[in-house]
């Protein structure tokens, strides 16, 4: 019952998935469109348990006064503030009530502060704090010490210096070109070759996971 | 907490408000809520500053960026979630007075009741949470991941695999119509016939060498090795583009904080 059902459940609806795709029939797509509907709704609480457990974790650590407990309570306070200012708001009327959404799009003020002031500078920052970073490790990486590294280099830099303006025109024109085609032709036919790896290595786990041979999805117990 | 922390605490809460007022008695008389907007100007720079600060060491400002983010983004997918998907798309399909409540149109329908079954099964998922009852949780998880693993079957065997390797068996030999712009313009465009042709011998070879490189079944040596060789040539080269091509988007968005803080925050005019 608490194996067996899971695992029966996997498959009749993996099967089903792999066989709808083979019978373009109208009941076929009406449900596999409705069963795509689910997926995105049972993500939403999939969703909320996850915050349930960033709520627990956060608690947990400040009740027992662990290591750097107070940020969990700016973690706490972010969230609920964020979570009442996208669940609440005034609407046309000056109402204040559970309004978010109009035609226009987003329209709660508050809601689009946090966004544009909060989470666009930090995500985008932290972002650009990768270009330090992977500009040490390439300092380290990139020595023309044989055949190989050397390659490396100069396409990661016939790329990299593509755009620089102090090359003049004509030289920039070139190393575009040259980078154009490094990223259209070698750069694909590897990463097609890495695809094909990962194509088959998908297939096999989905197919694994449908036939009940991978069962780590359902944890112990 | 340690006494040069708290100094430092101290000497960026006054340069926080000496920033707010500056940039609040610049901005007025150009905007309306100019004390709001310097407020929200200067916090995002404080931020900003603050998650660079990490380029020195871990520190306080990085982590109280940091939680907030985490506290600030999951809300956002949530709320986002909650409007688009519950509200959006649910709601219209099961209750008329629910979608009354939050002022959404009541979308009729003879099969709508099919909605209630994600809805048992959501509340089923976050029996999770009880320790006794947590392994019902597993009814609605099969349900994911078995359609997913589905899903996945079909979408990978067509896009990763089939079409890859169709799109790999090329022309290697085109009926030949001169060297096009190459000599003379440089023209990489696979326009041109010798740049096609050469285009496609390196598509070929390097896709079929990239495999012979990650087939770890047989021996590398003669042949074979040979081509996992070029293999590993052409591997060399694609990380290296994608290496700077990585490194040009990230510059790309310092580029856009650093102008953010030099223009929009400190008002230069850049």
């Amino acid at each position: 019952m608490k194996r067996q059902i899971p695992v029966l459940l996997v498959f009749v609806f993996g099967v089903f998935m792999i066989f709808q795709y083979f019978s373009p029939h109208e009941y076929s797509e009406w449900i596999y469109k409705f069963l795509m509907d689910w997926i995105y709704i049972i993500g939403i609480f999939a969703m909320a348990l996850g915050i349930w457990s960033l709520i627990h974790v956060s608690y947990d650590k400040i009740k027992n006064k662990r290591h750097d407990w107070g940020y969990s309570v700016v973690t706490l306070a972010a969230l609920f503030i964020m979570m009442f200012f996208g669940i609440t708001g005034f609407d046309e009327n000056g109402e204040w009530g559970f309004y978010f959404m109009t035609q226009e799009g987003l329209t709660n003020p508050m809601f689009r502060n946090f966004f544009n002031h909060i989470l666009v500078p930090i995500e985008t920052t932290m972002f650009s704090l990768l270009a330090f970073f992977i500009s040490s490790a390439a300092y380290r990486a990139f020595r023309a010490r044989n055949v190989l590294a050397t390659m490396l280099l100069v396409s990661a830099l016939v790329v990299m210096l593509r755009f620089n303006p102090y090359f003049g025109e004509a030289v920039g024109l070139y190393m575009n070109k040259i980078a154009a085609w490094l990223l259209n032709v070698p750069n694909m036919a590897a990463k097609r070759a890495i695809l094909i790896g990962i194509g088959l290595g998908m297939v096999g786990t989905a197919l694994k996971v449908v036939l009940g041979i991978e069962r780590g999805y359902m944890g112990k117990g | 907490m340690k006494k040069t922390t708290l100094i430092i605490m101290a000497g960026v809460t006054v340069l926080f408000l000496l920033s707010w007022i500056i940039k609040a008695l610049a901005l007025e008389g150009m905007q309306e809520d100019y004390i709001k907007k310097a407020f929200l100007v200067t916090f995002s720079a404080f931020l900003t500053l603050s998650i660079l600060s990490f380029l020195y060491r871990d520190n306080p400002f990085y982590k109280f960026a940091e939680h907030l983010f985490v506290g600030v983004s999951a809300a956002f997918w949530m709320s986002m979630g909650f409007w688009s998907t519950i509200v959006g798309n649910l709601i219209p399909r099961l209750s008329q007075n629910l979608s009354v409540f939050f002022k959404v149109h009541y979308i009729p329908g003879d099969f709508n009741f099919r909605f209630y079954i994600p809805v048992i099964l959501g509340l089923l998922l976050l029996m999770r949470l009880s320790r006794n009852y947590g392994w019902i949780s597993r009814w609605s998880l099969a349900f994911i991941v078995g359609t997913t693993a589905g899903l996945n079957f079909i979408r990978y065997l067509r896009s990763d695999f089939i079409k890859q390797i169709s799109a790999t068996f090329v022309p290697l030999l085109v009926d030949w119509q001169g060297t096009g712009h190459f000599f003379s313009n440089l023209d990489l465009s696979a326009s041109g016939q010798l740049v096609m042709m050469l285009a496609n011998w390196t598509i070929f070879l390097g896709v079929m060498s990239g495999i012979i490189y990650f087939f770890f079944s047989k021996e590398h040596t003669g042949m074979f090795g040979r081509a996992s060789r070029f293999g590993i040539w052409v591997l060399m080269i694609t990380f290296g583009a994608s290496f700077g091509y990585t490194v040009m988007g990230r510059i790309s968005l310092l580029v856009g904080r650093i102008t953010f803080l030099f223009r929009d925050w400190l008002g230069f005019n850049i």
